[in-house]
């Protein structure tokens, strides 16, 4: 493994990356809060394919966000609900899932990368942010990290590979909880799920997360990656399944009407269930 | 445990300090939405502190539509 600076990196509109001393940082820094509609996909697509073109020169990777309010508020809603209203009811579910299946084959990409994958959260992890999380190996959380899945109030389910992956890390209890609750859970109750791996002090999850990048470069990578394909099997067949039940959900008019509540509610609590 | 006076004086506490107000600015039956000027996203820190503080679980849906600080630290007091 190189311990210089390999490659230059790259800064996008939404985000931006480099590979130092075999680490690839990626930085979310899209305004408000990270949301994941086109520009970010596209922008996302083009981290993959460098992530995959790196493999040999890194060893881990951490991803983080530069926003104040947290890693990620999930899914773009608002662009969404925007797109679809200028769509007959087959186009929007075909838009959907075409977005769908282009958002899945990045996640897919950081979920199988040989490399040792850490997001460092903090501040609101919901939705879709919360999905990128979970595609990564080891979750670090500073402790004012915010997890939730609030798809089941628009009349959804999560879609980015959130349920397959939240069955593969935690046990059945919590998934129903936090799908058929829509609540939020903070980073205390996230570690004792075990869905999170270490908890950091305020501000301090990207340093642990550096911390935890610098122990895995220890190891020998063809070992890390063999024990990572055991330990963290991709679920494809119920990925591809969570695909096509989104799309069902997203093709009945409650769907519609739950995306239009939400961008339309000016009042104060919109993220509350 | 805590009394009610006790649990409401300490949210206020953490609420002024979290949102950088003044603590006697803050009033156990102000409206902490429009006192503290946050959104629920805003809201939703305020209830991380108070979880971490206390020690406690707090659902959101227990506090969905409370709005007062007085309200809030019933629904705190009631997990302790």
């Amino acid at each position: 493994m190189t311990t210089s600076k390999v490659h230059p990196g790259e800064t996008t509109k939404t985000l931006s990356w480099e590979l130092k001393e075999g680490v690839i940082e990626l930085a979310l820094h899209h305004p408000p809060c990270n949301e994941i509609g086109s520009a970010m996909l596209e922008d996302l697509e083009r981290f993959a394919a460098a992530l995959e073109s790196a493999e040999g020169k890194a060893g881990a990777l951490i991803v983080y966000s530069q926003r104040e309010a947290g890693f990620s508020a999930g899914a773009d809603l608002r662009e969404l609900y925007g797109a679809s209203l200028k769509l007959g009811a087959a186009e929007r579910v075909s838009g959907v899932r075409e977005f769908l299946e282009r958002i899945h084959r990045v996640f897919n990409t950081i979920d199988a990368s040989p490399l040792t994958t850490i997001a460092a959260v903090h501040g609101v992890t919901f939705g879709g942010g919360f999905e990128l999380a979970l595609a990564c190996d080891l979750i670090v959380a500073d402790k004012m990290a915010r997890f939730c899945f609030p798809e089941l109030r628009l009349g959804l389910i999560p879609g980015f590979g959130g349920l397959p992956r939240l069955r593969r890390d935690v046990g059945n209890a919590v998934v129903r909880d936090l799908l058929l609750t829509g609540r939020s859970i903070n980073a205390a109750k996230a570690l004792a799920a075990g869905l999170v791996s270490q908890v950091a002090a305020e501000g301090e999850a990207l340093r642990a997360a550096r911390a935890t990048a610098a122990q895995a470069l220890k190891f020998d990578r063809t070992a890390s990656a063999a024990a990572k394909r055991f330990a963290k099997p991709i679920p494809r067949e119920e990925l591809r399944r969570e695909i096509d039940l989104f799309c069902e959900l997203f093709a009945r008019p409650a769907a519609m009407d739950g995306l239009r509540k939400f961008v339309e509610d000016t009042g104060a609590h919109p993220y509350l269930p | 445990m805590k009394t009610l006076e006790q649990t409401t004086d300490e949210l206020l506490g953490l609420a002024a300090q979290h949102f950088k107000i003044a603590r006697e600015e803050l009033g156990p039956g102000d409206d902490f939405y429009k006192k503290l000027k946050i959104d629920s996203l805003r809201a939703l820190e305020l209830i991380t502190r108070l979880e971490n503080h206390f020690g406690i679980e707090l659902p959101d849906y227990e506090v969905q539509g409370v709005t007062d600080f007085r309200t809030l630290a019933s629904r705190i007091q009631a997990r302790l």
